[in-house]
């Protein structure tokens, strides 16, 4: 299978490999996928005091398209509001990889885990805190 | 892409051939053999009549002498096919609907390749009956399994000699007794095992036998079936026409094909022993190279009922498409489900228990005729580098290193 050059250089040279403090406050971690579909992902975000994602960092076990998938999100999602990282879509991630159709799945689970990390961090802020953003 | 060094790559500039079970290259001592009878040698072998058509007909028994020899058949038991999915074919089916009347039962086993299996499903429309049988953790048919599979009424028992993606041997001898106590016949796809492990369809008890050229480095287009001839197969043919091969299998030889065939069985038979010794020492080499530099290498298949150029291993928390991405300068297979359109992971490795998560970790590295010590230890260096900067991304593997036990998790399967 042929690979797109976008998919190439994020896989030869992947952003935000890491990992943050899944026990902290301002982290959020979304782990999608399941070993036995051949992708998972973790991708985790850390939110700065003015609701902004200050940092974010992943691993990916899969394919070239899925760990490009969980890269250039990570690459986008930061200095984004939790809103509109949760509002990215796969599409978009699939058309900037040119992922092709059979590819498409791995696109779709880099969004999932976007919205997975939104949605610990919120889960573990206070309630007033949160209505308070 | 940048450039590959010399070690990364062949001398070619083309990446490391680590995939001989897939195809391998034309002897060029086979090329030779054949180049006469695509010019001034063309006759057609069944022209009777003149010099050119007696030549070709020559060549080609000559082939065919060769090519029986590596089985210890008599030539008049070989006919040649387009290769081994055209006698797999015309073997399964061929029985089959020779004998349908009185038999209605096959045998076979799920490792067995696509074109086995999906001859089975075919026959199965038509009303047969097919077996299935599992095979054990090894890869290894259980010979209790198939002794209780055989009915009054099964036809054709057919099992691979070795298989393709885990290169395991059969037991060939003990499944031919079998099955010529039980009064069925035996039928073997030899594709990866001709020139590899020695065969006698005598001593074995095999009635039918498949072989292809392009996997013992003669050319593709070619291959045969071994039918035997006392006590007689009979068979009903796939193409009929021109009555050519016995009435089995129509249509003009092509001479250069058939030549090709024979001078590669030759070389084979001549060199099988000291390519074995060869080929073993340098799998042994990747091997131990491999599982030092690695933790966590899992061997898909039997260790010792193995052909020497096949190795099949799984590289737990990496997966196999993400893993042949970095190794760019080798030419591997993958048992990965990415690697095909089905996103099913290999159905052989599924066969054996392996797990789904390590049938997405595997590879299968084939060596062969031309791979050199250099190769496998520039592979070895590539996969390991590869494989340590994969894991150091894996989710997995950071979660086995926490300690964290992956089964314990609640996957969402997508």
């Amino acid at each position: 299978m042929a690979y797109s050059d976008k998919v190439v250089d994020h896989y030869e040279n992947p952003r935000n490999v890491g990992t943050l403090d899944k026990n902290s406050g301002d982290v959020g971690t979304g782990l999608v996928g399941a070993p036995a579909c051949g992708d998972v992902m973790k991708l985790q975000i850390k939110v700065g005091a003015g609701g902004l994602i200050e940092d974010a960092k992943f691993k990916t076990f899969g394919c070239g398209s899925a760990i490009a998938s969980s890269s250039l999100a990570t690459e986008w999602i930061k200095g984004k509001t939790l809103d509109e990282a949760a509002s990215i879509r796969n599409t978009e991630i699939a058309q900037h990889l040119s992922l092709p159709p059979v590819k498409i799945h791995c696109s779709v689970l880099a969004e999932d885990a976007i919205k997975a990390a939104v949605a610990d961090y919120r889960a573990k802020q206070p309630k007033t805190s949160q209505a308070a953003e | 892409m940048p450039e590959g060094s010399a070690i990364e790559r062949n001398d070619t500039g083309y990446p490391i051939y680590l995939d001989y079970q897939a195809t391998t290259p034309t002897d060029p001592r086979v090329v030779e053999a054949m180049l006469p009878y695509f010019t001034e040698r063309f006759g057609n072998p069944h022209s009777r009549n003149h010099r050119y058509g007696w030549e070709a007909e020559d060549a080609v028994e000559t082939a065919r002498a060769q090519v029986a020899s590596i089985i210890g058949a008599d030539p008049k038991e070989v006919i040649f096919t387009s290769g081994a999915t055209e006698s797999n074919n015309l073997a399964l089916k061929g029985v089959a609907h020779f004998h349908r009347d009185k038999k209605r039962h096959i045998v076979t086993v799920v490792t067995e390749h696509k074109c086995v299996l999906d001859s089975c499903r075919y026959l199965e429309e038509e009303g047969f009956r097919v077996t299935y049988l599992p095979v054990q953790q090894n890869g290894l048919l259980d010979l209790d399994q198939l002794r209780a599979a055989i009915e009054d009424d099964t036809v054709i028992v057919s099992v691979m000699a070795v298989n393709n993606e885990i290169g395991v041997i059969q037991p060939l001898a003990e499944i031919g007794k079998i099955c010529r106590e039980r009064g069925t016949y035996f039928h073997t796809d030899a594709a990866q095992a001709v020139g590899k492990i020695p065969l006698d369809v005598n001593a074995m008890n095999i009635d039918l036998l498949s072989i292809s050229g392009h996997k013992i480095y003669g050319p593709k287009g070619i291959g045969a079936l071994y039918v035997r001839r006392k006590p007689r197969v009979r068979l009903q043919p796939l193409i009929t026409g021109g009555g050519q091969e016995r009435g089995l299998r129509s249509g003009t030889l092509p001479t250069p094909l058939c030549v090709g065939l024979g001078e590669a069985c030759a070389i084979a038979e001549r060199e099988m022993a000291g390519e074995a010794a060869r080929l073993e020492a340098l799998r042994a080499r990747f091997y131990e190279q491999i599982t030092a530099r690695l933790p966590e290498v899992y061997l898909n298949g039997d260790t010792t009922h193995r052909i020497p150029g096949n190795l099949n291993l799984s590289f737990a928390y990496v997966e196999g498409e993400g893993l042949m991405m970095g190794i760019k300068g080798l030419s591997v297979s993958s048992g990965s489900a990415c690697t095909s359109a089905s996103l099913e992971p290999s159905y052989v490795l599924r066969a054996l228990g392996v797990e789904e998560e390590m049938a997405h970790t595997s590879l299968r590295i084939g060596l062969g005729r031309y791979t050199t010590e250099a190769e496998v230890d520039a592979a070895v260096e590539q996969i390991a580098a590869n494989v340590s900067k994969l894991r150091a991304m894996s989710p997995l593997w950071e979660m086995v290193q926490e300690g964290v036990d992956l089964r314990s998790i609640q996957w969402a399967a997508h």
